[in-house]
């Protein structure tokens, strides 16, 4: 084996490296910048659906849950079509180990391009601002929730 | 049947496609290091290749195909990073048994490995919700500290160059402290869930720290007391390191205060202070540490600065692009195939490979933070966070003994160094991060009832 052959092995072997390294944070990528690039995922499947969501997506349309206080504290949420549900219980969205919340909790949904919050009977109640969610009412951008003591927040 | 439901939903894909690339290019750059180390040193390409590479290939497709069947939306990136990783430790270990070293064995790695796999797969099988764990927290808490101490037990336990943390069955040895940090881990998540309200809350502010209760400091009094017991008695530093660490972190992501991570640190450099001035294999560490050039420690037979230098010397003859695989020297460094196996690598591939492989172990580090980030209750948050920061802090504290950024202590690089219990307890932890990254990814639970069908009604 030449001197030239194995310092050109040795550069490519360096080069190839660093490539899977690069290759690696592509995958990642969509961390890195946000869930815009995220529907770019499924190729093929994430398609056809998008359109259909796109055009209610207005300017003032919630697209996250951010936990700003309590123990999850900056949990984010990617806000879909899909309800979500806080409590105790396992199979809830989010999941809040807390005394002072119940097994399931309140509820969030979106209804004609609003957000709605929904207390689900419990114990210590929900609260939107300063008042207790009695009914479901639209939540606006940037309002704390109170669930026990988690506060959380929909942010554009 | 829940597919259709979750089209219109933009979660994470799955990236199972992107997965098997980046596995296969995994497996292709450890097939190239290794016939680049028969190129250099035989001048053809080794025979062993084909074996070893397809040996690994056919390992870590089984562990995909267990991962895509069984853990379908985790992390696509934490399986290729951990195969590139464990595929270089035996690239690096064949190459210093070609060159005569005593010790290294490649093929009593890939055996190792393929246990690894299989123990990966069985912990995928077996664990399919992760939150059971948290009903064994006591019960892991048990197992790791009779893991942790059993090498002392008379007659089951080993003395091997010097520490004492291993336990013998015949020919056999394993070391339990690498499945005792496990268990612990699993411990800690379940207690400071459980505990860490009256952790975080209670106690008096003096100054800028917020006090913690005396009666609250239980626990971290007796961890710490685990912790300087094993470096004592055990003579292992680098495992009380590790697991004095985990446990001020875990406490620090749970409770969110600053004081905890205050008292940890002055609890254990204050014990590992006192234990170097009393204990003279701990001593010897420091000595060596703040003078490894002088010639009387350099000369001194046990507890010397012999294996540093000649790991720097190995890291300082490979400078920035190395010395190519095959053709430096790394032999010369005793235990150049455990311990030292960084160094060994930092000769042939320099410090551009270095980077490249550190930049690797970040990648799966970062892959277990965002797990811990994305998971929706606490018990994930902080087992993802604490079993992350163990890969994290054992890299560290290793790759910092090596390169004489602090006292070296004896602990393996995860998945290179060779040595079984390491590499299985490596496995199963990145079988857990795997299924909790599955758990975090997978879309939310859907809603009980249909919403079409739900009537919005004011009361």
């Amino acid at each position: 084996m030449s001197e030239l052959t194995l310092l050109l092995i040795r550069l490519a072997f360096l080069a190839v490296l660093w490539f899977f390294v690069v290759a690696a944070v592509g995958v990642i990528r969509t961390d890195l910048f946000g869930s815009r690039t995220a529907p770019a995922g499924p190729r093929k499947g994430g398609k056809p659906a998008k359109p259909v969501v796109k055009p209610k997506s207005k300017k003032g349309e919630p697209r996250q849950l951010i936990v700003t206080g309590g123990p999850l504290q900056g949990t984010t949420i990617n806000l879909t079509e899909t309800p979500i549900t806080i409590g105790r219980a396992n199979d809830a969205t989010l999941v809040v180990t807390d005394d002072y919340a119940s097994s399931r909790h309140a509820r969030l949904f979106p209804q004609d391009g609003q957000w709605i919050v929904e207390d689900l009977g419990s114990t210590n109640g929900t609260y939107l601002d300063r008042s207790k969610v009695t009914r479901p009412t639209p939540v606006p951008l940037g309002v704390p929730i109170r669930v026990g003591k988690t506060v959380i927040e929909l942010r554009k | 049947m829940s597919e259709a439901a979750v089209s219109p939903v933009p979660m994470p894909a799955k990236r199972r496609g992107a997965q098997l690339v980046m596995l296969a290019i995994a497996v292709a750059i450890v097939m190239g290091a290794y016939a680049n180390v028969g190129l250099a040193m035989t001048g053809s390409v080794p025979a062993g290749m084909l074996t070893y590479g397809l040996g690994l290939g056919g390992l870590v497709l089984a562990a995909y195909l267990v991962l895509a069947k069984f853990a379908p939306w985790a992390d696509p990136l934490i399986l290729p990073l951990v195969t590139l990783v464990n595929g270089l430790g035996l690239v690096m270990i064949y190459r210093l048994e070609a060159a005569k070293m005593p010790g290294a064995s490649a093929t009593n790695q890939i055996i190792m490995t393929g246990i690894g796999v299989v123990l990966f797969s069985v912990t995928l099988l077996v664990l399919r919700d992760h939150r059971a764990l948290q009903r064994l927290t006591y019960t892991a808490g048990l197992v790791g500290v009779v893991l942790l101490i059993s090498p002392l037990t008379p007659g089951l336990g080993k003395e091997i160059n010097g520490a004492r943390i291993w336990i013998g069955f015949g020919s056999a040895s394993i070391q339990p402290a690498e499945f005792a940090k496990i268990a612990l881990v699993i411990f800690f998540a379940g207690y400071l869930v459980a505990k860490r309200d009256v952790l975080a809350l209670a106690g008096r502010r003096l100054l800028f720290i917020d006090l913690p209760r005396a009666r609250d400091l239980g626990p971290v009094i007796i961890t710490w007391a685990v912790a300087i017991g094993v470096l004592v008695l055990q003579k292992d530093l680098g495992s009380s390191l590790l697991l004095f660490g985990a446990f001020v972190v875990m406490l620090y992501v749970a409770t969110q205060r600053t004081s905890w991570v205050l008292i940890g640190i002055l609890l254990f450099v204050g014990g590992a202070f006192l234990a170097g001035q009393l204990f003279s294999h701990v001593g010897d560490r420091f000595d060596v540490w703040l003078d490894p050039g002088s010639d009387e420690y350099y000369s001194r037979e046990f507890g010397g600065s012999y294996q540093i230098m000649q790991g720097l010397f190995g890291l300082g003859a490979g400078g920035i692009l190395g010395t190519g695989l095959g053709q430096g020297h790394p032999e010369l460094i005793p235990l150049a195939f455990s311990d030292f196996i960084f160094s060994a690598t930092g000769e042939e591939l320099g410090l551009t490979g270095l980077m490249a492989l550190l930049m690797i172990y970040a990648l799966i580090v970062q892959r277990g933070l965002r797990t811990s980030l994305a998971a929706r209750d606490p018990y994930s948050k902080l087992l993802a966070g604490g079993l992350s920061f163990i890969l994290a802090w054992q890299v560290f504290i290793i790759v910092g003994g090596v390169t004489n950024l602090i006292p070296l202590t004896g602990l393996v690089t995860p998945f290179m160094s060779q040595g079984g219990s390491a590499l299985l307890a490596n496995w199963i932890l990145i079988a857990l991060l795997v299924r909790m990254s599955d758990t975090a990814r997978r879309p939310p639970p859907q809603a009980i009832q249909n919403e079409g069908l739900t009537q919005v009604f004011q009361r």
